[in-house]
């Protein structure tokens, strides 16, 4: 048991070098090996979610180096749901990428393994450093599969992609340092219990170290100054490589999340929550561009990627209202959002094929050969996405909009309802004129490979899936709340057999 | 010392700066690497200047503190690879788009959208 906790991070890591050892394999063993490593992945995910629900903070001290001083891996409940939740969407992901998409290029499985590393990483280290070096590992993953298959678009966007986000490496270093320099330490326990009783001289360069790491996170979160990179190179990227990105902006949101908790939370004096007001009101900012987004898109992928950053305006506001109902309702959306956006990603993909030469454009095309299941399809990632009831977006949202207290209602109640209300207006325009508005003439297009149905299926699947677990989960994050704003429980179970921070 | 390796690390930084926000990728990716270059020093200096210390701990006397000397290296293998990695991207990104401009248009076509 004990060292099942590094296994999310060992097992894609040893998946990846195979499958990258036989990259000129066949493909139908590369697609076995990935589809049963991710399965294997969720299974490991779903033990470590069972021992996190009960409450225990567990930490996994890599070569043996006991906190502060060596490296840690930590299980709370947080980071358990983030890593299921990674390998559920990866899931999906993989079978749709096994319909073909990924003999498009070469060595697709083996950098989706890597990926799914880095991500895997990030969520479960305990350590600032260390979490750089995961951001790394995912990004250059992630740069390399944005760019499979090739093509004009993809390149362009990669540029701007790659050199935004190695100018975010260089800004996380300088905050590290910057805070290492003002604590001693770069373990996030060990560093949250040295706060507390941080000479009033170094405030201000912990300060500003703070507020350089929520650069960083905002611009891989996709926050409104920050999120120009981020419609154009969802829209580019291959569809299963665009649906893993889903979970991308959300490593953001959990390291704002983990960091200011944890760090800055209620034991760091005046340096508490001092992320707050930046977040809540640029949140709200990048809700409003987004719905803009939102309705001038003019194809079904750009559409989907200006949903994401609805989803990151929604999920932000709930990290600015900073109170532990908030942060329960946003894990709840967190969940369900990842998901139904990362099934329209691969939906929208599937749309462009079977319309040849329209592909994903909302303009007028061919009538679909598999028209009726694809709008099915599309009908219920929409009512999702856009959160209408019954499907979880509206549970969501609900829960949301409950959280906030009063003077934050007047703003974010307005917003977030006409931001849904644009989504609507924008997804049944693209779906009328997707399935509705074709020209004469005979149905065209292939038929489309039963592996693309079911990943897209699985992934859609979640959202009604998620109403009806609505109760269990809802515990769930709410219990995770709790964890999250009682940051001593974990300062003390990583510190206390060294009898604290020295 | 400290008044020079400060001075360093800003000019270099500065410059980095200014470069990564040219229009074209080849100066973007010089801009970059120097960039990493200051950020690298400035770690460095994060655990205090210390001259003729250990490198390690022996005995009593004063050492450097290790940390930022690790932190360092694993920077400088992270920031070699993406230099790399940004360089053939450049070189790919001028190949398939015909001209070396970080959005891959070409200077007539600016000339146009702006009439």
């Amino acid at each position: 048991m004990p060292h099942l906790i590094v296994l999310p991070i060992v097992l894609p890591l040893a998946m990846g070098v195979v499958l990258l050892r036989s990259r000129f394999g066949s493909p139908g063993f590369k697609r076995v090996a990935s589809v049963i490593a991710t399965l294997a992945l969720a299974v490991i995910s779903l033990v470590l979610l069972r021992h996190a629900a009960e409450g225990e903070i567990t930490y996994y001290a890599l070569g043996g180096w006991q906190p502060p001083f060596g490296i840690v891996l930590v299980l709370d409940r947080l980071s358990a749901l983030m890593v299921l939740l990674t390998s559920v969407l990866a899931i999906g992901c993989v079978i749709f990428a096994c319909g073909g998409d990924d003999e498009k290029g070469s060595n697709f499985h083996g950098l989706f393994q890597l990926q799914l590393m880095g991500i895997n990483g990030a969520f479960l280290t305990g350590d600032l450093f260390n979490l750089f070096v995961f951001f790394e590992v995912l990004l250059l993953a992630s740069y390399a599969l944005l760019l499979h298959g090739g093509g004009k678009s993809r390149i362009q966007s990669a540029v701007h992609y790659v050199v935004l986000n190695l100018a975010g490496s260089a800004l996380f270093l300088i905050a590290v340092g910057v805070l290492y320099g003002a604590t001693g330490t770069l373990n996030m326990a060990d560093m949250a219990a040295r706060l507390g009783e941080l000479p009033a001289e170094r405030s201000g360069l912990v300060t500003a170290g703070a507020l350089l790491l929520l650069v960083v996170f905002g611009l891989k979160a996709a926050i409104l100054p920050l999120y120009f990179w981020l419609p154009r190179a969802y829209a580019a990227a291959p569809a299963p490589v665009a649906a893993l990105f889903a979970i991308m902006t959300k490593v953001g949101i959990y390291a704002i999340l983990r960091v200011y908790s944890l760090i800055f939370g209620q034991n760091a004096g005046e340096l508490s929550s001092l992320e707050q007001p930046w977040v809540w009101w640029l949140a709200l900012a990048t809700l409003v561009a987004a719905t803009i987004g939102v309705l001038a898109a003019r194809d079904l992928r750009l559409l989907v990627a200006y949903l994401v950053l609805v989803s990151v305006g929604t999920l932000l506001a709930g990290v600015g209202m900073n109170t532990p109902e908030a942060t329960a309702s946003l894990l709840y959306y967190l969940v369900h959002t990842t998901l139904v956006t990362g099934g329209l990603f691969l939906l929208a993909d599937m749309i462009g094929q079977q319309r040849g030469k329209a592909g994903t454009r909302i303009v007028k095309g061919r009538p679909l050969i598999q028209g009726g299941a694809l709008a099915g399809l599309f009908f219920l990632g929409a009512a999702a996405v856009a959160g209408l009831p019954p499907l979880s977006g509206a549970i969501g949202k609900a829960l949301l909009m409950h959280a906030a207290e009063a003077g934050q209602r007047l703003w974010l109640w307005p917003i977030l309802l006409i931001s849904g209300l644009c989504a609507i207006i924008a997804l049944s325009r693209a779906g009328s004129t997707l399935f509705w508005r074709s020209n004469d003439g005979e149905p065209g297009g292939e038929r489309l490979p039963r592996q693309q149905w079911i990943g897209v299926s699985l992934l859609l699947a979640s959202s009604p899936l998620l109403v009806a677990l609505a109760g269990p989960v809802s515990d769930y994050t709410r219990a995770t709340a709790d964890q999250l704003a009682n940051p001593d429980a974990l300062v003390s179970a990583l510190l206390s057999d060294n009898g604290g921070a020295q | 010392m400290e008044s020079l390796y400060a001075l360093t690390t800003g000019v270099l930084s500065a410059c980095g700066l200014y470069l990564t926000l040219r229009g074209r990728t080849f100066p973007v990716v010089v801009g970059l690497t120097l960039l990493s270059y200051a950020v690298n020093l400035f770690l460095f200096s994060m655990g205090g200047l210390t001259t003729d210390g250990a490198a390690v701990v022996n005995g009593d006397g004063n050492y450097a503190d290790p940390l930022p000397q690790a932190l360092v290296l694993t920077a400088i293998v992270i920031g070699f690879a993406m230099t790399a990695f940004a360089v053939i991207l450049a070189m790919r990104a001028r190949g398939d788009m015909g001209n070396d401009h970080v959005d891959g248009r070409k200077h007539e076509d600016r000339e146009e959208t702006r009439r």
